[in-house]
């Protein structure tokens, strides 16, 4: 099957008051449609900027980064969900979640039908007159996925999405993520900093490491679905990861 | 009941106040012509009211507050926004932000007598420019205090265009910083009125200094009463619209 994300020797290098930094380097990666992948990599890896020129908000200073989602109607090719959740303060629940939808293709009564969808989706209906200030940062995250799910995006870009979120509503939010997955199959890269979290929702896990950060491992996971948290299959593998990580991390 | 305490002994004092106010020309400590006992504004306000006076100089007032206030925060704001939003506007525009800024609006008076005479528009011009420096740097400040991360969710979810960044994210990002400038604008904008008007441009300012001139102290403390009350009754409307408006802060 075609790649629906595509990257090419893709490198990134930010200028500010002169001074070049090399953030990403030559980094190549096929993404076949409906794989959940998960990047890790530790902090300042560059692993966010790779979200943001997939998502095309930032050009690729190097390389070629090519997607193959189109937008069509109501439908954005990519959408991101971020780690703390950016819900318009001033817009209700509802208007949050149906905010993508606002292009002008999409009658009023749609949108909400949408968002309504999203919402109910994520666990979150009965919420359309709130605040973000009203809910807690767990249900906050679940409005930004249904913002996110709301455009019907072919792909969906998470930038550690449950990181600020306490742990057990980051189990509930994991367990309705590969819910989701394995409903609308879209294609998903999610960063994350818990090998645990990755192994446990991911196709394939992908290592990024280094100052600029490149490609340090590709790693399939092929443990069945529905999968366990504790599933002593996954023991070696995340062993694996973290003398990948950790290497990299004390060189 | 501390809310009933606090309100009776606001009204205790209040009326403290007037019964001091009334005994000083009462007891001749000071003559009634140079302070009016407040037992005598009841029947000056009746005679202002009753000869047309009154509503007619209120009205004129409120015209001019009204149009330059209007002018003056839409100009500001949409400069201030703008310039926001653009840094190479602000770069453009700091020398001479820097020259204008400081001229305190009273100072204008001379060149709005010179350009309009003594005339409705002199007065709309000197409201209008104080109100508009508030709301200028209220706007400006604003916008740069906008959190970039919401504005890369509009980019993020295709809203990529200067108007849709505007309106979707910016403007009511900024909306609570420029509503508190409006808001001081709104009392500014007061003073700016009585002190144009005092200058000779009808209106409330120019009734009182006439009275003032005939030595009515009487009328004179109708129409300070009268400011108070359309400044406060105009403050309190304001507050009630915005607390409406951002109902979505915490």
């Amino acid at each position: 099957m075609e790649a629906i994300i595509s990257l090419r020797g893709v490198g990134l290098t930010f200028t500010r008051d002169g001074e070049q930094t090399e953030v990403l380097r030559g980094l190549d990666l096929d993404v076949a449609p409906g794989r959940f992948i998960a990047v890790l990599g530790p902090s300042g890896v560059g692993k966010s900027t790779l979200l943001r020129v997939i998502a095309g908000l930032l050009p690729p200073s190097a390389g070629i980064a090519t997607v193959n989602a189109r937008a069509e109607g109501f439908r954005l090719p990519v959408a991101l969900v971020f780690q703390d959740s950016r819900l318009l303060p001033w817009r209700t629940v509802l208007s949050n979640a149906g905010f993508g939808l606002e292009h002008g293709k999409v009658s009023k009564r749609e949108r909400h039908d949408k968002a309504r969808a999203a919402l109910a989706l994520v666990g979150l209906p009965g919420f359309d007159k709130r605040y973000p200030h009203e809910m807690s940062g767990g249900q906050r995250q679940r409005v930004a996925l249904a913002r996110a799910l709301a455009v019907d995006p072919d792909i969906l870009l998470m930038d550690e999405p449950f990181a600020a979120v306490d742990a057990l509503t980051r189990e509930a939010l994991q367990d309705e993520l590969a819910r989701i997955h394995a409903a609308t199959h879209k294609t998903i890269i999610f960063v994350t900093h818990s090998i645990t979290e990755a192994v446990y929702l991911a196709d394939e896990v992908i290592a990024i490491t280094g100052k600029p950060g490149r490609l340090a491992a590709s790693i399939p996971i092929d443990t069945p679905r529905p999968r366990r948290r504790d599933d002593p299959d996954n023991r070696a593998l995340i062993t694996r990861l973290r003398a990948i990580l950790g290497e990299e991390e004390t060189a | 009941m501390k809310r009933t305490r606090s309100l009776a002994l606001g009204a205790l004092g209040f009326f403290l106040f007037l019964g001091l106010w009334e005994s000083l020309p009462a007891f001749n400590i000071v003559p009634a012509s140079v302070l009016p006992p407040p037992s005598a504004l009841p029947n000056a306000f009746w005679r202002e009211v009753s000869n047309g006076i009154w509503f007619s100089s209120l009205l004129t007032s409120l015209r001019n507050y009204l149009s330059g206030l209007l002018i003056g925060s839409f100009l500001g704001i949409a400069l201030g926004v703008a310039t926001g939003m653009s840094a190479t506007l602000e770069s453009f525009l700091s020398w001479v932000v820097r020259i204008l800024r400081p001229i305190p609006g009273l100072a204008w008076v001379p060149f709005a007598i010179l350009w309009f005479g003594i005339d409705p528009a002199a007065a709309i011009f000197i409201i209008s420019t104080g109100v508009f420096w508030i709301c200028y740097f209220a706007a400006l400040g604003s916008v740069h205090a906008v959190d970039r991360d919401l504005i890369e969710v509009a980019n993020a979810f295709g809203f990529r265009r200067t108007d849709q960044r505007l309106i979707k994210v910016i403007l009511p990002a900024a909306a609570p910083g420029i509503l508190i400038g409006f808001r001081t604008a709104l009392g500014q904008a007061w003073m700016a009125v009585v002190a144009s008007e005092i200058f000779g441009v009808p209106g409330l300012g120019q009734r009182m200094m006439q009275a003032s001139n005939l030595l009515a102290s009487d009328i004179v403390v109708i129409y300070m009463a009268t400011m108070a009350a359309l400044y406060g009754l105009i403050d309190t409307t304001f507050v009630m619209l915005q607390s409406r408006v951002l109902r979505w802060k915490r």
